[in-house]
C-alpha cells in the first residue's frame, strides 16, 4: 500500500502547491513553542509560518518551502524513486525509515529537483527534518551530488536549503562518506563556474553543517536557526564552561563572519530572486574560453 | 584500558601462559630438571590460544589495539617510511594546530606532502597536542600543505588518526564546519595523486577531513566510525556503557568498511597490533603507499581528479524503485 503512494508520487512531477495543501497540520491553532502565543493555523500558513509575536520560525515541510520559494507549479522533482536501504542490518532501522515515510509522505529526507524562482532556473533541494532529522544517509548524500551534477552540467544556480541533524548513524561509516561524496560534487560544480547557495534552516548540525552546507557561494540562514558542527552538550561536557546565550545561532554565526546574511521567512524569496538576478548575463568570461 | 605491560584484558589468557612457560624454563636451568616435554606441550597452546585470540578479535577488542596508549602516531610513521622530513607550520590565518603535523619529505627520494593527525606521545606532549583533535586552524594548516603539493606537483599522503575534530566554543567560532567542509572540497579537486591511510582512530568529520584520497587505506585494527562507539551508545540505549555494542552494530572495522567498498586495502599489523612491532608496521605501510601510488603515477593530472570523484561518487547503499 505504501509502496503504491510511492509509485504514484514518482511518476509525475511534484506540483508542490498541491502537495502542501496535504501537510496543512490537523490542528486548528498552534501554540509557538517560543512564546506561548496561540495562532490559528490558518492564519500562521499566511504568515509563512513565522509567530506574529515574537518572531519565530517554525520548522517547513519540505513541501512547504518549495511552495514558499518556487514558481507556482514550477517545480519538478528529481530521483523520488530512491530509498534507503539498510546495509549494516542495524538495529530497528528499517522500522523507523517506515514509520517516516508513512508520516512524512516523502521517500527521504531530502526533495530536489529543478524549477523557476521568480522566472530563473534552478537546481532546488530542500531537507525535511520531519524525516530521521533529516540526517544524511546514503540517500540524502546521493540525492544532493545528483542535483549538484544536473547543476553543472545544466549551468543552473543550485539552491539547498539544509536542516539536518548531521549523519545517519544508522548507515554508519557510508553516512559519513556522503560528506565527501556531496563536497566532491560540489566540487565539480565550482570548477564550472556554477553559482551555490545555501541556506542553512534550524536546525543544520554535524556532518551536514561540516560539508555541502558551509560551502555556498553565498551562506543564508533563517533566523535564530542553530548552526554549528560539535553538539552544544558535548561542548558543555568537554569545554565545562557556560556557554553564551546566543552560541550556534544564525547570529552568532553571522557575527564571527560565518555567513553572508540571516534572513527573515518574509525576504526570503525575493532575497534569492536578487542574488539570482545578480548572476545572471553580464559575466565576463576568462579569456580561455 | 591496558592493565600493566600495556596487555589488553582479552590478552590476559596469553600472558599468563606466557608466564607460566618462563617460569618452567626457569625452573628447567635452575634445578636441571628435563621439563622440556612440558614446555613444548604449553608453547603449542600458547601458539593456538595466540591464534585464537588475535585471529578472532571482535571490533571492541580493536578498537582498543586501535586507542593503545603505546600504538605508534603519525611521528613515528614518518620517521620511518620517509627521509628528509621538514616540518612547516601554520594555518597563515590564525596559528599552528599541533593536533595536526605536516611538511615535505622524501618517499624513496620522490618529494611528497605529508600530513597526519598527531597524538602525542608522553602526557606533557598529549596536551600541547589536545590528544590529536585538530582545531580549525589544523585543518586550515592542512589544506595550506595541500595546495602548495597541488602547486608543485607533489603526491599528498594523508595519516589518520584523531577521535574527531575538537567540540569547543572557539572551534565553533572559527568555523570548525567550515574548515572541514572547505577541506573535503578542496580535497576532491587536487590535480596531483592522494593517498591517505587510517592508522588508528577514523572518528567522524575530523578524521575524514583529511581522507579524501584517490586510495584509502586501513591499518588490519583500526577503525573509522561516523560516531564514536560511546557516542552511539549514548544515543541508541542512553548508556555509554554499551559501547561494545554499538560498535558492534555501526561496522566500523577495516574489514566491514572493505566489505562496504568504502576503502580499498587493508594493511596487515603484526599479531596483537602495531605496537607490538612499529618497525615492521611502517614497512608494511610505506609498501601499501606504493602499491597504492604506482598506478596514480600513470595517471595525468584530469584523471587524477576524475579517478578521485569516481571513487566517492561510487560509495553509498540504496534502492532504486522502477
Ligand atoms: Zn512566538
Amino acid at each position: 500500500m505504501l509502496k503504491d503512494l510511492f509509485r504514484k508520487q514518482k511518476k509525475y512531477a511534484t506540483i508542490p502547491s498541491e502537495q502542501a495543501k496535504k501537510e496543512i497540520p490537523e490542528g486548528i491553532v498552534k501554540k509557538c513553542p517560543q512564546c506561548g502565543n496561540i495562532d490559528f493555523a490558518k492564519e500562521l500558513e499566511k504568515n509563512l509560518k513565522v509567530c506574529k509575536n515574537c518572531d519565530y520560525h517554525y520548522p517547513l515541510s519540505a513541501p512547504e518551502r518549495i511552495q514558499m520559494v518556487v514558481d507556482e507549479e514550477r517545480f519538478f522533482e528529481f530521483d523520488s524513486n530512491l530509498s534507503s536501504a539498510d546495509p549494516l542490518s542495524f538495529p530497528n532501522y528499517t522500522k523507523k525509515l517506515e514509520a517516516d515515510r508513512e508520516k512524512t509522505k516523502l521517500s527521504e529526507a531530502v526533495v530536489t529537483g529543478e524549477g523557476t524562482i521568480g522566472g530563473y532556473p534552478a537546481v532546488i533541494g530542500v531537507m525535511d527534518s520531519r524525516f530521521r532529522m533529516a540526517s544524511m544517509g546514503s540517500v540524502v548524500g546521493e540525492k544532493i551530488a545528483r542535483a549538484a551534477h544536473q547543476a553543472a552540467t545544466k549551468k543552473y544556480p543550485f539552491i539547498l536549503f539544509s536542516a539536518s541533524g548531521g549523519a545517519r548513524m544508522q548507515e554508519g561509516a557510508l553516512s559519513l562518506m556522503q560528506m565527501a561524496k556531496t563536497s566532491a560534487a560540489l566540487e565539480k560544480m565550482h570548477r564550472e563556474s556554477v553559482l551555490f547557495v545555501s541556506v542553512l534552516t534550524h536546525p543544520t548540525t554535524g556532518g551536514v553543517s561540516a560539508s555541502f552546507a558551509s560551502l555556498g557561494d553565498i551562506n543564508l540562514a533563517e533566523p535564530k536557526a542553530q548552526i554549528g558542527f560539535a553538539g552544544r552538550r558535548v561542548i558543555e561536557q568537554t569545554v565545562r564552561q557556560k556557554l553564551p546565550e546566543d552560541f550556534q545561532t544564525a547570529e552568532f554565526l553571522l557575527k564571527h563572519g560565518q555567513l553572508d546574511q540571516v534572513v527573515h521567512r518574509s525576504k526570503m524569496r525575493e532575497t534569492l530572486i536578487q542574488i539570482l538576478d545578480l548572476h545572471s548575463g553580464g559575466r565576463v568570461d576568462r579569456a580561455d574560453q | 584500558m591496558p592493565i600493566n605491560n600495556g596487555q589488553l584484558p582479552f590478552e590476559k589468557p596469553l600472558v599468563e601462559l606466557r608466564e607460566k612457560i618462563n617460569e618452567l624454563q626457569k625452573f628447567t636451568q635452575e634445578k636441571s630438571i628435563d621439563l622440556s616435554d612440558e614446555i613444548a606441550t604449553l608453547e603449542e597452546r600458547a601458539k593456538r590460544l595466540e591464534h585464537e585470540i588475535y585471529g578472532n578479535l571482535t571490533t571492541w577488542q580493536k578498537v582498543q589495539i586501535a586507542r593503545h596508549p603505546s600504538r605508534p602516531t603519525t611521528m613515528d610513521y614518518i620517521r620511518h617510511i620517509f627521509t628528509d622530513f621538514m616540518e612547516l607550520h601554520g594555518d597563515r590565518l590564525y596559528g599552528d594546530d599541533p593536533a595536526i603535523v605536516g611538511g615535505i619529505a622524501k618517499l624513496d627520494g620522490v618529494p611528497v606532502t605529508v600530513i597526519g593527525h598527531e597524538r602525542g606521545k608522553d602526557t606533557k606532549d598529549k596536551v600541547a597536542r589536545n590528544f590529536g583533535l585538530p582545531h580549525p586552524e589544523g585543518y586550515r594548516k592542512a589544506l595550506r600543505l595541500m595546495q602548495q603539493a597541488d602547486k608543485f606537483g607533489r603526491p599528498i599522503i594523508c595519516f589518520i588518526d584523531t577521535q574527531g575534530a575538537h567540540p569547543g566554543v572557539e572551534a565553533e567560532e572559527r568555523g570548525q564546519s567550515e574548515a572541514i567542509a572547505r577541506n573535503l572540497r578542496e580535497m576532491a579537486g587536487f590535480q596531483v595523486p592522494i593517498v591517505c591511510v587510517v592508522t588508528g582512530e577514523g572518528g567522524s568529520g575530523g578524521a575524514l577531513a583529511i581522507s579524501v584520497g584517490n586510495r584509502l587505506l586501513m591499518l588490519e585494527h583500526a577503525y573509522y566510525s561516523v560516531i564514536s562507539p560511546e557516542g552511539a551508545a549514548a544515543i541508541l540505549w542512553r548508556d555509554a556503557a554499551k559501547a561494545k555494542e554499538a560498535a558492534e552494530a555501526l561496522k566500523i572495522t577495516a574489514q566491514d568498511l572493505k566489505r562496504l567498498d568504502i576503502i580499498d586495502q587493508v594493511i596487515p599489523e603484526p599479531k596483537g597490533g602495531a605496537h607490538k612491532d612499529p618497525v615492521f608496521q611502517a614497512k608494511q605501510i610505506k609498501e601499501a603507499i606504493w602499491t597504492a601510488l604506482e598506478p596514480l603515477f600513470q595517471m595525468d593530472r584530469d584523471q587524477l581528479v576524475y579517478d578521485r570523484h569516481e571513487k566517492f561518487e561510487k560509495i553509498g547503499v540504496y534502492h532504486t524503485v522502477d
